[in-house]
């Protein structure tokens, strides 16, 4: 079945209290290289075969998805692909 | 505005105005807020589920605290496209009082009625407490009883409570005197001390642009009795009721 994959992002003006606790968590395990850690989301939504037939069509719905709720403007940025 | 005595809810006979408190699967700060509308304001007050469609007849609307929908995907995402949050837009659209509180005000913002977004305290922490707040604007229907600069002491519980926007809105929200409430140290200062959750501007609660709609997460329906040991957050209650009686009047 076709699929989407979404991944959601932090905006990089925001500071990302998650990814702080874990690089901290990295360096004490030794791994002091690592200068910043930023956690997104990764979403996999499968799609109808009749969905993807229309990939113009698919990718306006997918955008609509993400606008309305998958992603939240103020805090978010996002990024989609369309798999086979 | 005229704003009438809180005590006048006992003075104009059938007169108050009826209180709606929002319920979502995981709201938890429901029958809190309930108790304080109906046994400490001595006003009508319902439970709405949030499969209901309508508001008619409701003069003030309570989103309240808790984990709607287990806070999945983001806290307040999914709780905005509940069937009742079209009666709650056509509500605050009116110009009616709508209140949000911890979770209320996460999903006020995520609806789009309040600016700005709560995501993760700087500590990554849950912090339950009380903290030190300051009322900045007096001049609006939800703090007319409180004194300029008044300080507070009403608790936080939340994970999720640290407030961010951008450059613009802060400005925005600084300009209109939209900030209703920030957090402060033991002077009484916005510092960073002070500072719970990493709110930009200790922002603890703001207003929409036409003070009808608010929300902030600190939970003023925990410290609405001495015998809990703060009423600081009664004064906000008596405020929407003086406010609200002076638009039924």
């Amino acid at each position: 079945m076709p699929h989407i994959k979404v991944i959601v992002t932090l905006k990089p003006t925001l500071l990302d209290a998650q990814g702080r606790v874990v690089q901290n968590a990295l360096h004490s395990l030794g791994y002091e290289d690592v200068t910043q850690v930023r956690i997104g989301k990764y979403m996999e939504l499968t799609v109808s075969d009749d969905a993807a037939s229309d990939p113009a069509a698919l990718d306006t719905t997918v955008r609509e998805m993400c606008d309305k709720l998958l992603v939240n403007p103020v805090i978010e940025n996002y990024t989609f692909e369309v798999m086979e | 505005m005229t704003v009438l005595a809180p005590d006048s809810t006992r003075v104009i006979s059938g007169v108050k105005p009826k209180f709606a408190v929002i319920r979502f699967p995981g709201s938890n700060c429901d029958q809190d807020a309930y108790f304080v509308v109906k046994d400490v304001l001595e006003c009508p007050v319902e439970y709405v589920w949030h499969q209901e469609k309508s508001l008619s007849g409701f003069d003030v609307v309570i989103v309240p605290g808790g984990f709607s929908y287990g806070d999945y995907l983001r806290t307040g995402a999914v709780a905005r496209f509940a069937p009742i949050m079209n009666a709650v837009q056509q509500h605050a659209a009116s110009g009616k009082l709508t209140i949000g509180i911890c979770n209320g005000f996460q999903i006020l913002c995520e609806a789009g009625l309040l600016p700005g977004a709560l995501v993760r305290n700087t500590e990554c922490r849950f912090i339950c407490k009380y903290v030190g707040l300051r009322v900045e604007n007096e001049d609006t229907p939800f703090t007319s009883l409180y004194k300029h600069h008044q300080l507070l002491q009403i608790p936080i519980a939340h994970g999720e409570g640290c407030y961010v926007c951008d450059d613009a809105t802060e400005a925005e929200l600084e300009q209109q005197k939209r900030v209703l409430f920030r957090y402060v140290d033991a002077d009484g200062e916005p510092s960073e001390a002070g500072n719970p959750n990493g709110s930009r501007s200790n922002i603890a609660g703001i207003a929409n642009a036409t003070f009808n709609v608010m929300g902030m997460m600190p939970h003023p329906e925990r410290a609405s009795e001495k015998i809990l040991g703060t009423a600081d957050g009664k004064p906000l209650f008596e405020s929407i009721v003086a406010t609200a009686l002076s638009v039924i009047a």
